[in-house]
């Protein structure tokens, strides 16, 4: 009895961690859901493969032309150009956050199908913006100076 | 028919109160957190979501926190009351999870741009509800007619153990944001340099946890009472296939 309960044990451990390798394996682009502009333009991507790119949109490099959508993401210290076709979220501003799904072109130009636009854990209302989420009343599309 | 009133834990009575304090809770919160809190800067009146999202999620936790302990109850003191309350619990953690989860896809596509994502928060906590699913799929042989004691006491271990071990996830969870980049953001009223939330919506907010927990308090014993009665029921009846003719 006690032997079996072992072998079952043993079985049950090995279906276990087998599982958790599975899954560990599969969830390795969730567990780094983007990765910055830095990271992406250091390389060590195989060309055409698809990844996800995040970071503020750089006030003034919105714009709008023949179905496209033009901005440049930054992590503070590196920049790609994006291109989406399409119109991003209604909640995407310039100086906000997003996340960019799509394949890093030459250029480089980082060729966008999905936008994301990510936001911050600070809640307040209109009129009492603090300056930490950079989340300034700007439609979309309006280019800011500086 | 006393001596059955008094093993049970609580009356219907005890109950009551904890209701009218749940709808009083809720109506407060419901008023605070749609007309009196002012409206987000960023996102909108979206961020209203946000009122039940957050106390859904946190009920969740509490709720598997109390499935955790009532099993370690359980293997200590091996008294089928603790099965009771762990499922009770668990049953609320799943229902509090999907629709913190259902919500945070409404949210999600209202701010996002997308009802869902491959992120960790999202992916974790489809994994602790994927979880407690199988917790009460394995646990279904509880107080159920034509079982012997030997063999709820089995299927009551088995569960019990998944009950603790379960909770493991809840700290994954909950630190997903912190640990690994995430599209979703940190917590607010967890955060490290005080909630950088303002105090109308930060009120509407701790109302609305309230009301679900207390809320959630108020279904449990509800629940606790009606599987106490059926586990009496079965008792009583002897043989429990018979349970019609037995009387």
């Amino acid at each position: 009895m006690s032997r079996r309960r072992r072998a079952r044990a043993t079985l049950v451990l090995i279906v276990l961690a087998g599982a958790g390798l599975l899954v560990g394996a599969g969830l390795r682009d969730t567990v780094t859901y983007y990765r910055t502009p830095g990271e992406v333009l250091a390389g060590g991507d195989a060309a055409g493969a698809r990844l996800r790119l995040g970071g503020r949109v750089v006030p003034g490099t919105l714009r709008q032309d023949g179905g496209q959508t033009r901005f440049r993401l930054t992590d503070g210290s590196h920049e790609i150009d994006v291109v989406q076709r399409g119109a991003p979220p209604d909640m995407f501003r310039e100086g906000r956050d997003a996340v960019v799904e799509g394949v890093l072109g030459a250029g480089p130009v980082f060729r966008a199908d999905t936008v994301l636009v990510r936001h911050g854990n600070e809640y307040r209302p209109a009129g009492a913006e603090s300056a930490g989420t950079g989340a300034r009343r700007n439609a979309g599309g309006e280019p800011t100076p500086g | 028919m006393r001596a059955e009133n008094r093993s049970r834990s609580t009356t219907e009575a005890d109950r009551r109160g904890l209701g009218w304090l749940t709808a009083g809770l809720g109506g407060a919160g419901l008023v605070v957190g749609l007309v009196v809190a002012p409206t987000d800067a960023a996102q909108g009146d979206a961020q209203r979501l946000m009122y039940l999202h957050v106390p859904a999620a946190w009920t969740a936790f509490a709720a598997f926190a109390v499935v955790a302990l009532a099993s370690g109850a359980y293997l200590t003191r091996r008294d089928l009351r603790w099965d009771r309350y762990a499922r009770a619990a668990a049953e609320i953690g799943v229902g509090c999870t999907a629709l913190a989860i259902a919500l945070g896809a409404v949210w999600g596509k209202a701010t996002w741009g997308a009802w869902w994502a491959w992120d960790p928060r999202l992916v974790s906590t489809t994994l602790l509800l994927i979880v407690y699913c199988g917790y009460l799929c394995v646990g279904r042989a509880g107080p159920v007619a034509g079982h012997s004691e030997r063999a709820r006491h089995r299927a009551a271990t088995h569960t019990a153990f998944l009950g603790v071990a379960g909770f493991a996830l809840v700290p994954v969870v909950h630190f997903s944001v912190v640990w690994w980049r995430s599209l979703h953001q940190p917590a607010t009223i967890l955060a490290v340099h005080g909630p950088p939330i303002d105090l109308l919506m930060g009120i509407a907010l701790l109302l609305c946890v309230a009301a679900f927990t207390t809320g959630a308090a108020w279904v449990f014993l509800r629940r606790v009472d009606a599987l106490e009665r059926a586990a009496a029921a079965s008792r009583t009846a002897g043989r429990p296939t018979l349970r019609s003719g037995a009387r």
